[in-house]
């Protein structure tokens, strides 16, 4: 799951991160009544959504009086941002940040994931802040600093110092930057985050250590002990079949083609996905129903798929192990009379009754090609698309 | 022979009284020596009972005492199964192999960190399991679709092992053991480990190994098999289609950082000697191909 920058510092001023002073604006008039309660001369107005780039994009801006904050928030409310992660169609802005703004003397860049290798929270940090740091990795390699984090212990005194001194967090600042990373790792940890990203990290004038930005994704699998970051969720931020999938426990997502898939198993759902591309198709998404499908499962896994415009055919793709044959046929059958099938709908069969399952679609009268295996299936499915 | 179980093993089920465990544990009683291999159930609210006729313990350690038991199964809820898997450990089972799927990946690195200078070994969490066809099965995948025979195979994905072990028995191949390791971040064996197994097994005489997308095991365990394996690989990679920064079912199946892609996992693996294909409805004729 991920949060919006705003709520991200809310979380890090609670661990003892520091953050410039913002406050949240919904509204044009929120955010100048914002930026009067925060004074100052200079604020920042910064567009929230999940997605970065957002400076680059146009969503991040300086404004220098109360009518440069008006007029700022007006553009970028509502504005559709596109940035290299939104994909082309962008994103529609509707929350901004208001800040104070920050006399940034370095840019620095500090991150937190889990390392699947050493199998433990790993801190990378760079000098090179404010930049895309997949360049950083890419081309200066040396310039980005590691540290596995012990997870009895946390990252101790000497590892913090040493990783700011790298990153050239200057001598006077040392201990402050110490301080913040330490804090950082008891976000990540304690919030069971699966990225928390500062960039950037920067150090002020004053020799202050501050994260102007905070991006944090969470471990969906341990959102059941933090209702306080649930309640953080942003239905707005996500896809509409995705949520709807969700309710009914469905691993869904939406891709760009027009076959929808559906298929018990990730890995078996994404082998389909490929086969499909392999000789020629798009699939319309990615479905797992999972191996304890029931009967209404599996009909609002199709009213989902059948929702999408312009989708041209439906592939299910079983392999029976747990999950029975028949249950599935059973579910299809009564999914494909309730909800009015209007594409074509290839099924393959594979493993525990699958006899039984195979007579069950057979006897239901419905117009149901049937393939023999995985590649016949994706064939099918395919050519019926194109016709 | 076989890898990592037998006939012979006897096993205790950690979560037996639950609607999962107890489906399961059935199961795998009712496959081949079964009935013999599935010794004790754990519950700490009900030691003295039985499921089945299999005893319940209130410890793991009181379990592996009264049957000899040395490997665990566990089918214990999210919250509590990376406790279960400690508990396993400290008793000095030899294997735990945790089906649970969702554990938080905090809970696991802490676990495998409690796991270091153990002499347990961990299969998963979030596997089908394993199973040596006609003498065992340990875990949640169909046993009838499995046949006896010297092909190994080695998978992060549940269906995906199935869908591979049915092709390679259409084709009269059959299996000296299929290994699921499971596909969350933080785990026990690896694709690298399970092959080191299989090339030392004298009843194994080729590999099927499948991955998916993120995480850079793949690319390990092909630059071990080009520097040690003496037995034919084949391999197989889903998500080429997948896009970026998606999860896509599994929690490690993610593609971030523009790292983890099946098409770099592949070209790998082909560098390594290891033949590949792009189509999963495949996987069987590949590996006839190599035999």
């Amino acid at each position: 799951m991920n949060i919006h920058e705003y709520q991200g510092k809310e979380l890090f001023r609670k661990f003892g991160v520091p953050t410039p002073r913002g406050i949240p604006a919904f509204s044009v008039d929120e955010a100048v009544k914002a930026a009067e309660t925060l004074g100052g001369k200079v604020w920042v107005v910064k567009a929230q959504i999940h997605a970065g780039g957002r400076g680059k994009g146009g969503g991040v801006k300086v404004a220098k009086s109360m009518a440069e904050v008006k007029e700022l928030a007006g553009k970028i409310l509502g504005m559709q941002l596109v940035t290299h992660q939104t994909g082309p169609e962008g994103r529609k802005v509707g929350r901004l940040l208001i800040e104070e703004g920050a006399d940034i003397k370095k840019e620095l860049y500090v991150a937190l994931v889990v390392d699947r290798v050493t199998q433990r929270a790993t801190m990378m940090a760079s000098s090179e802040g404010g930049m895309d740091i997949e360049e950083v990795a890419a081309h200066t390699p040396e310039k980005i600093h590691r540290v596995a984090i012990d997870p009895k212990t946390g990252l101790a005194d000497a590892q913090a110092e040493d990783i700011a001194r790298k990153i050239g967090v200057p001598e006077g600042s040392v201990a402050e930057a110490r301080d913040l990373l330490k804090n950082l790792v008891r976000v990540f940890d304690e919030c069971d985050c699966s990225l928390a990203e500062v960039n950037p990290l920067i150090v002020t004038g004053e020799g202050k250590v501050v994260a102007l930005d905070a991006k944090l994704n969470f471990d969906s699998n341990a959102l059941f002990r933090h209702p306080e970051i649930v309640a953080y969720r942003d239905l707005d931020e996500e896809d509409p079949a995705e949520i709807e999938a969700s309710k009914f426990d469905l691993a869904y997502i939406s891709l760009h083609g027009n076959i929808g898939c559906m298929v018990n198993g990730a890995g078996l759902a994404m082998a389909t996905m490929d086969t499909i591309k392999l000789v020629g198709g798009e699939p319309a998404n990615f479905l797992d129903v999972g191996g304890g499908a029931t009967k209404e499962k599996v009909t609002e896994a199709f009213k989902i798929m059948l929702k999408r415009p312009g989708l041209k055919a439906i592939l299910v793709n079983i392999f029976g192990g747990i999950m029975k044959c028949d249950t599935i046929a059973n579910g299809v059958v009564a999914a494909a009379k309730q909800v009015s099938l209007s594409v074509p709908l290839v099924v393959r069969l594979e493993g525990t009754n699958v006899d039984l399952g195979k007579k069950i679609l057979a006897e239901s009268g419905l117009p149901i090609i049937s393939a023999s295996d995985m590649g016949d299936a994706a064939a099918k499915v395919v050519a019926a698309a194109k016709s | 022979m076989s890898i990592l179980i037998d006939k012979n093993t006897r096993v205790m089920t950690q979560g037996i009284t639950g609607k999962t465990g107890q489906f399961h544990t059935q199961m795998c009683a009712a496959y081949a020596n079964g009935k013999n291999c599935f010794v004790a159930g754990v519950n700490p609210k009900k030691a003295g009972e039985a499921f089945e006729g299999i005893p319940i313990y209130g410890t793991v350690a009181d379990a592996k005492k009264q049957t000899g038991a040395t490997v665990s199964v566990i089918y214990v809820p999210p919250p509590f199964a990376a406790a279960a898997i400690d508990e396993a450990v400290e008793a000095d089972l030899d294997l735990v192999i945790c089906i649970t799927e969702g554990i938080p990946v905090r809970d696991m690195i802490r676990t495998r960190d409690r796991m270091k200078g153990r002499k347990t070994l961990l299969l998963g969490p979030n596997c089908p399991g394993t199973i040596t066809p006609d003498e065992i099965k340990i875990g949640i995948m169909p046993g009838h679709i499995h046949k006896k025979g010297r092909i190994g195979v080695v998978s992060r994905s549940g269906t995906l092992t199935y869908e591979a072990v049915g092709q390679l028995t259409a084709l009269g191949l059959g299996q000296s053991s299929a290994v699921g390791i499971g596909g969350d971040p933080v785990n026990g064996l690896k694709h690298i480990d399970v092959l080191r197994l299989f090339n030392d097994d004298p009843e194994t005489d080729a590999v099927i190994m499948i991955g998916e997308i993120g995480g850079s095991d793949e690319e390990a365990a092909a630059e071990w098999v080009k520097a040690n394996m003496k037995k034919p690989v084949v391999g197989f990679i889903a998500g080429v289609t997948a896009p970026p920064g998606k999860r896509m079912g599994h929690a490690g199946a993610i593609i971030s950082g523009g790292k983890g892609t099946a098409q770099e996992k592949l070209a790998v693996m082909e560098s390594c000697g290891i033949k590949v294909t792009r189509n999963p409805a495949e996987m069987g004729k590949l590996l006839k191909s190599v035999l």
